[in-house]
């Protein structure tokens, strides 16, 4: 790794660590209005200023960074398990379960990402508590964000289950699931990190999206996707500079995980 | 004969894809909490008789299977069944629709090509690492940008929302190109076409395109799919009168045939253009050595 890789991964453990610690940092709780001071600018007190219900936009930030990086990674978590049962268990067993996990895979990549998303949570009620809404729209996520991944999975899965050492141990007598654990599993687990990894700023930005459409994190919960909300006062963007933190919060976070994930790329 | 077998296996993966992705839309859209719950059920001014009329309407819809071969049925017959939100025939809100959202692919996808060529190829050639360098800034800023933030700066800015469309392919476009214009470049043919005098649009033209036409068809497929899925943001915060921002108004209102609908033809669109970009493949990649 470069010194400019672990400078990004310093900055962006950086950031987890204040996003983690929004109790300790955060100067007021998301949710506390200051009923005197309504769209406050930045001041001693208030350093992001406040929104149009008074509501501490430096605290609002910081809890939604810890509401985005910390479920963001648990929704790729899942998607990552679920391509690695789907798309792995297909190749493996091969056949024909090999050919509907195929074509169940070119069905869910089929359609776009955004529009599977804004189908399947406008099926689920509008009106739910915050809390909820925040489970809902990261379970969402990586419930429906396995596809690419399983794709990469099963590809892996079907060379390492055709590859000479497998073929070796098939012959020598070794079960499958001994197989599957011992011979196959161990050599994708890299694959499936990398997944992880690709998949964390992909639904950072994606509960951005849905926020902007009224479909992510309901109030008074604060996300990045209903904090970047407030932009759409664009006629107060070129006199309020303070409310493009969110967003510029946002793509300092998900270029560290692209510099993380594509260093060399950068370095070369 | 191999051809004709591989438009007719392509065929049947789009029909499959398209029926089974319809059939998910329906099923989805039945299971959703609320469904068949109707606000005419507390309008105090509507009769009984007139409350079950409007419950046997929806009764058809209630068993997904029923309502999903009913459908079928008149979609053979060209019918596209009736948005109850929008109070329009489906059919004529997708004929309205379609040409807006037609123009933001076509604009999103071609700018985006545009851009990501026009920036991959002095990459290539020129392998100068600041060039590199910066181009892989503003290419990795506008991976980073959500979609439907992007169309808002262009609404800040007073530019034509469509144009962010372009600005979300191209990223992909820049990336995928360099890597594999770099990769043919390096090709013992092509740095013989160079030792021997070449000039750079003759190699470019006879040398590397041919080797490079393959993956840049799959990848174009893919775009299509990108610039689908950018469309609903922007037609949404821009409030572009397209298929994007029906399916946006749709999922919100839970309007079943026109969820089934849209599904069914954003699912084809994308499975048709990877189809085809398949069928090309064989057709565009020249073995050149």
């Amino acid at each position: 790794m470069t010194r400019a890789r672990w400078i990004a991964v310093a900055l962006l453990a950086g950031v987890f660590l204040i996003a983690l610690g929004a109790n300790f940092f955060a100067p007021a709780p998301y949710a506390k209005q200051f009923r005197a001071d309504p769209d406050h600018p930045p001041s001693k007190q208030y350093m992001l200023g406040t929104d149009e219900l008074g509501r501490d936009r430096l605290s609002r930030l910081l809890y939604g960074m810890r509401i985005s990086l910390l479920l963001a990674p648990a929704a790729a978590l899942l998607s990552t398990i679920l391509a690695a049962i789907i798309g792995g268990a297909g190749a493996y067993i091969g056949g024909a379960c090999d050919r509907l996990t195929k074509i169940v895979i070119d069905l869910f990549l089929s359609l776009p990402w955004l529009f599977l998303l804004l189908t399947v949570r406008a099926l689920l009620p509008l009106d739910i508590p915050a809390a909820t809404s925040v489970v809902v729209t990261f379970a969402l996520l990586g419930a429906l964000g396995w596809a690419a991944s399983a794709r990469v999975v099963a590809a892996a899965v079907r060379s390492l289950r055709d590859s000479e050492f497998v073929l070796q141990a098939r012959a020598s007598g070794c079960p499958p699931v001994r197989l599957l654990f011992y011979h196959v599993l161990p050599n994708v687990k890299p694959i499936l990190l990398a997944q992880f990894w690709i998949s964390v700023p992909l639904f950072i930005l994606t509960e951005a999206n849905l926020g902007m459409l009224g479909l992510g994190v309901t109030e008074p919960m604060p996300s990045w996707g209903n904090l970047l909300r407030e932009l759409e006062n664009y006629s107060a963007l070129a006199h309020a500079p303070w409310l493009w933190a969110p967003l510029i919060s946002l793509v300092m976070v998900v270029s560290l995980f692209q510099f993380i994930l594509a260093g060399e790329e950068y370095s070369a | 004969m191999k051809s004709l077998r591989s438009i007719g296996r392509h065929l049947i993966t789009i029909v499959i894809t398209a029926l089974l992705g319809g059939l998910l839309g329906a099923t989805l859209v039945r299971m959703a909490p609320g469904f068949g719950v109707q606000e005419s059920d507390l309008n105090s001014q509507l009769s009984a008789a007139a409350r079950q009329a409007l419950h046997q309407q929806d009764a058809s819809e209630r068993n997904v299977l029923s309502y999903y071969f009913h459908y079928l049925g008149g979609l053979a017959h060209g019918e596209l069944g009736y948005s109850r939100s929008m109070d329009r025939p489906v059919s004529a809100l997708l004929r309205d629709r379609l040409p807006e959202t037609l123009e933001s692919l076509a604009i999103g996808v071609a700018g985006g090509w545009l851009l990501g060529i026009a920036l991959a190829l002095p990459a290539t050639w020129k392998r100068s690492p600041l060039y590199s360098t910066t181009a892989s800034l503003i290419t990795g800023v506008f991976l980073c940008i959500p979609s439907a933030v992007l169309a808002l700066l262009f609404l800040v800015i007073g530019s034509p929302g469509k144009i962010a469309i372009a600005l979300i392919v191209f990223p992909k476009v820049f990336r995928f190109s360099r890597n594999l214009l770099i990769k043919t470049y390096a090709m013992p043919h092509v740095l013989t076409a160079k030792a021997r005098g070449l000039g750079r649009i003759r190699i470019l033209g006879w040398h590397v395109l041919p080797n490079i036409a393959g993956p840049m068809l799959a990848l174009a497929g893919v775009t299509v799919s990108i610039a689908f899925g950018a469309a609903i943001p922007v037609e949404v915060v821009c409030d572009y009168p397209g298929l994007g921002q029906l399916a946006w108004k749709a999922a919100l209102a839970r309007d079943v045939p026109l969820l089934v609908n849209l599904t069914l033809i954003i699912a084809l669109v994308t499975v048709a253009a990877n189809s085809f970009s398949d069928l090309l493949t064989p057709t565009a990649t020249r073995d050149v050595l």
